[in-house]
């Protein structure tokens, strides 16, 4: 069923439904009704969103000036979307918590942006784009999202081009690609090593000429803390001025989420100190559903932790992986010497070694496990650092694996390797302090992107009427795992063209009852907010803020982390319940609520957190299988590969908010694919 | 290592603000400047005094929300963001002094935080393509000759930190603003905006109060991000010829 056959894409089911038969996560939850209308088109998969776009409604210019839309988030998603409304017309309140919108956590990626171009004329086309997004996410991701993601691909290049993203050029100035992140089509768009930069500063421009245009109102250093809802649909924020600390509301007829990811649940990962949860999880507890929570990304390629008082990690880019060779010594005596003296014969380049048609370019998730396992085994490198065992026991092992680049330093010459990775090689040297031309760099995998995040449908809105989700912290595009350079196109793919498209349709309706602040429903959005910001400020306990957070960080990292077991996520959630309370009874958050604080900041956010850990770790727990970046080892083969039931779990998850102490409700979404027939993955 | 440490203390913009010295030991070579001042905070916490303010969010030096002067210098001793400065460039027993960005365009917020939202204005003003979504061309059907867009991104590599403004005695954005025009009037497709973006930008960077630039070059020798002092000929350049073509 290959592009190109007789076949259409997109008429007839080629899985059954899943019937679960384990239940692990027995007594955690309750089952609730199936979902069943995501509201995606039916017929061929190609003129799905054609079709969409088609049949939805459009709204008079004349009166688009009387919507007002909040989107909360300027990274690619949200920002994109603020020009792309504001330049239709619409009023848009776009908020952010930093200072400024260009400094939305998407400017920190590193590797590139795919797009079905086919400039190379290797083979690339939509249909392949989204096959190897839907098999590489390891059949988790609903089809449609994905075909139509794969389908404007192409309209996002065009249009950063016209901003003026300084894309890396060949000599004739046409665009240049590269192979990224486990695809064999040279298909990524890229900037050297700041390719979400780029982006970031093109969407964000945009988005200043409409300020300027005055469609566009910007709100920085604001943190929305709630969403309002009346008459069960969205209609504003609450959210905290962060420099006078005061607690404002914003109304509208229709909010965007375009709030990013929640990887800092496990306190050490790639993500920005500020990346956070909070806009999501309110709105789930208003109602909106979260699906997949314990879909976690682990990259492989970060520089290795060397000590407690790490804030942050930092990645390199997986692009390095198309250049480096990465190898471990073969005998565990040889760990700590110098590399340079480990003579050829003696260094063990596993991913070669295993997996010898794909060889350094497989998947993250495979790429992450096989490091973690060398490093288990005792041949990892670099400093010793103390871990405490599920059954309690310490034992010490080096985290650390060879990045070699000296093979392609000697090809290719030393000046092509700065030129093609400049900023990223003198980073891995400013934070190591070891040069990166000379001695071969060490990595280890760590947290760097979410795949879960709230359910929406086919046209963007959660399960609560007239919010929308958007980017990465939305779960549709990127099932179990997520391929390398496909979340800045996700980005932008929502932001530029499918958002636009899809909110106009709900906005049609509008403009909706006119409410004010006065209204009961703002009025309590607005109490509940004051009282917990109170609350938190009251409680005058022990403990600092960062240490409750380092101590999740260390149970997700532990037991929900790159290899889960039903014992352990047991264990897990009981100290994530007790976290719970100690931080509600024992916080120290000092200073005034009516000024800046950033420790109140991060207050509210961890108390997020810990509920967020709690359900990554039921869902974890539910999903007795081994698909992309959630590996059960109880789901495993003889050989020690992942191990999927599509038979039980080729499902969506998503969880219904179950009260203050009730269990959460699980809703199904079954995932039936048409224009793909599910294979298990295989990169032997 | 074992420090002194005297740092801006400032409660609110209306606040006088004053310098305030703090012992702190524990400091290892391998922490970010930042995480040393975790660290610091940590201990005042228990203190029951109230943490420093300091912005930082990427902590991988491509953000550009930290900003602290260090012993007078804008992101400290080396050529980097203070995120990416680490503790090894400092020694046992040292006293760093660490207050601000100074520069009347940045009024100060809290502590070490200052608004900068002066940079977005200027942004507003021009700083950018008009490009609406949707219509754009095919993107090989532009081609950009290679030189030129390699200038283009080596200027497009701004993070919009401001320290350039802070280490400059006239408290001038040249760089940043040249930066940015170079960025855009190297590309083919910045071309029909080039000379009224000049005019329009430098007008808004005027109107913020930020200082004219009489060639000193600290803001290139203190630029994380080696942005190169000839942006600010560029700039020059174009505003003569906006006023000639413009
Ligand atoms: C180090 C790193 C490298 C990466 N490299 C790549 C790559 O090479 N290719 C690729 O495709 N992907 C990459 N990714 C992933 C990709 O960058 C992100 O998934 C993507 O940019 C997320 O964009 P976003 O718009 O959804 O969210 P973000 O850019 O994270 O934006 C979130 C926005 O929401 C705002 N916000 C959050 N919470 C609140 C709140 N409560 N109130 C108000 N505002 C709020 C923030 O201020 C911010 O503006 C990388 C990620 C990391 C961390
Ligand atoms: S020109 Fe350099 S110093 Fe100035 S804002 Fe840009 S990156 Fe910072
Ligand atoms: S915190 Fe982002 S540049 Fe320093």
């Amino acid at each position: 069923m290959a592009a190109g056959t007789h076949y259409l894409p997109g008429l007839t089911p080629t899985n059954e439904a899943p019937v679960q038969k384990s239940d692990d996560a027995a007594g955690y939850y309750v089952l609730g009704e199936k979902l069943v209308d995501p509201k995606t088109p039916t017929g061929p998969i190609a003129d799905r969103w054609t079709t969409r776009k088609f049949e939805n409604r459009l709204v008079n210019p004349a009166n688009r000036r009387k919507l007002d839309v909040i989107i909360v988030g300027t990274g690619l998603a949200g920002g994109a979307a603020a020009a792309t409304l504001g330049e239709a017309g619409y009023n848009v309140k776009s908020f952010c918590y930093q200072d400024s919108p260009r400094r939305a956590h998407s400017i920190a990626a590193q590797g590139g942006i795919n797009a079905s171009k086919n400039y190379k004329s290797d083979g690339d086309s939509d249909y392949r784009l989204f096959y190897d997004t839907v098999k590489g996410g390891d059949y988790r991701s609903r089809e449609s999202n994905v075909y139509r993601l794969a389908e404007v691909s192409t309209n996002i290049i065009d249009q950063c081009v016209a901003q003026g993203v300084p894309f890396a050029r060949e000599y004739g100035g046409l665009l240049d690609n590269r192979s990224f992140g486990g695809v064999q089509v040279s298909r990524t768009f890229y900037a050297r090593g700041q390719t979400g930069q780029q982006l970031l500063l093109g969407a964000y421009q945009a988005m200043e000429r409409q300020v300027a245009a005055g469609t566009v109102e910007q709100f920085t250093r604001h943190e929305m803390l709630d969403v309002i809802i009346v008459d069960d649909r969205a209609r504003g924020i609450v959210a905290r001025n962060m420099v006078t600390g005061e607690i404002e509301t914003h109304l509208a007829d229709a909010v965007v989420l375009a709030t990013g990811g929640y990887g800092n649940v496990f306190y050490l990962s790639t993500n920005a100190m500020g990346s956070n949860v909070m806009a999501a999880w309110r709105a789930h507890r208003k109602g909106a559903y979260m699906a997949n929570p314990c879909y976690t990304q682990i990259h492989p390629t970060c520089i290795p932790v060397t000590g407690a008082h790490q804030s942050k990690l930092t990645l390199m880019s997986e692009s390095l992986r198309n250049d480096g060779r990465i190898w471990v010594p073969k005998n565990a005596e040889d760990c700590t010497k110098d590399p340079r003296n480990i003579p050829e014969a003696d260094r063990d380049y596993f991913l070669e070694r295993i997996y010898p048609a794909f060889g350094n370019l497989v998947p993250r998730d495979i790429a992450s496990r096989a490091a973690k396992y060398m490093c288990d085994e005792g041949r990892g490198v670099g400093p010793e650092v103390e871990e405490t065992q599920p059954d309690g026991s310490v034992k010490k092992f080096r985290r650390g694996v060879y990045l070699d680049l000296g093979a392609a330093i000697e090809r290719l010459g030393k000046d092509k390797i700065e030129e093609k990775y400049d900023n990223l090689l003198d980073m891995y040297e400013r934070i190591t302090g070891e040069n990166p031309y000379e001695v071969p760099m060490r990595i280890y995998p760590a947290v760097h992107y979410v795949m879960g995040g709230l359910w929406v449908d086919y046209e963007l809105q959660t399960s609560v009427t007239g919010l929308f989700c958007t980017g990465e912290a939305n779960f549709s595009d990127h099932g179990a795992n997520r391929l390398g350079a496909s979340a800045l196109m996700q980005g932008l793919a929502d932001g530029y063209f499918v958002l636009p498209n899809t909110i106009t349709d709900y906005l049609a309706d509008g403009p909706f009852d006119k409410i004010d602040e006065s209204h009961p429903a703002v009025v309590e959005a607005l109490d509940g907010v004051t009282s917990r910001v109170e609350k938190l400020m009251s409680i005058n306990g022990e403990r600092s803020v960062e240490s409750i957070h380092k101590e999740l960080g260390q149970i997700m990292w532990e037991y929900c982390g790159m290899d889960r077991r039903e014992e352990g996520l047991k264990t897990a959630i009981g100290l994530i319940r007790e976290l719970k309370k100690e931080f509600w009874t024992n916080v120290k958050v000092l200073g005034s609520a009516e000024s800046l604080n950033q420790d109140l900041e991060k207050a509210n956010r961890v108390a997020d957190f810990i509920e967020l850990g709690e359900l990554m770790c039921i869902d974890a727990l539910n999903r007795r299988e081994s698909c992309g970046g959630h590996f059960r080892g109880e789901s495993q083969t003889d050989e020690g590969e992942a191990m999927r039931h599509d038979d039980e779990f080729a499902y969506v998850a998503a969880w219904e908010f179950g009260g203050e102490d009730g269990a959460p409700i699980l809703h199904k979404e079954d995932l039936i694919y048409t224009a793909i027939e599910m294979k298990q993955r295989s990169y032997k | 290592m074992k420090l002194t440490l005297k740092i801006w203390r400032q409660a609110n913009a209306s606040d006088k603000g004053a310098i305030k010295t703090y012992e702190l030991d524990g400091v290892s070579q391998d922490m970010s400047f930042l995480e040393m001042l975790d660290l610091l905070n940590e201990q005042l916490l228990h203190n029951d005094e109230e943490p420093v303010a300091f912005d930082s969010d990427c902590r991988e030096g491509i953000c550009g929300t930290c900003s602290l002067m260090i012993n007078g210098e804008a992101h400290g001793p080396e050529v980097t963001t203070t995120c990416q400065l680490h503790m090894r460039s400092f020694k046992d027993g040292d006293t760093i002094t660490i207050e601000p960005w100074r520069a009347s365009s940045f009024p100060i917020v809290r502590d070490l935080i200052v608004d900068r939202s002066a940079f977005d204005r200027i942004i507003q003003n021009g700083g950018y393509i008009s490009a609406n979504t949707g219509s754009a061309p095919e993107a090989n059907s532009v081609p950009a000759p290679r030189d030129k867009a390699m200038r283009a991104f080596n200027t497009a590599t701004c993070i919009g930190c401001g320290a350039c403004v802070a280490a400059c005695p006239n408290g001038s954005a040249s760089l940043f603003l040249g930066a940015k025009i170079t960025h855009l009037g190297e590309l083919p497709q910045g071309q029909p905006e080039r000379y009224s973006r000049v005019q329009t930008m430098l007008a808004q960077h005027d109107a913020e109060g930020f200082g004219g630039c009489t060639n000193i070059g600290e803001c290139a020798s203190a630029c994380p991000k080696e942005i190169p002092l000839d942006v600010i000929s560029q700039l020059n350049k174009d505003l003569r010829n906006s006023m000639i073509l413009g």
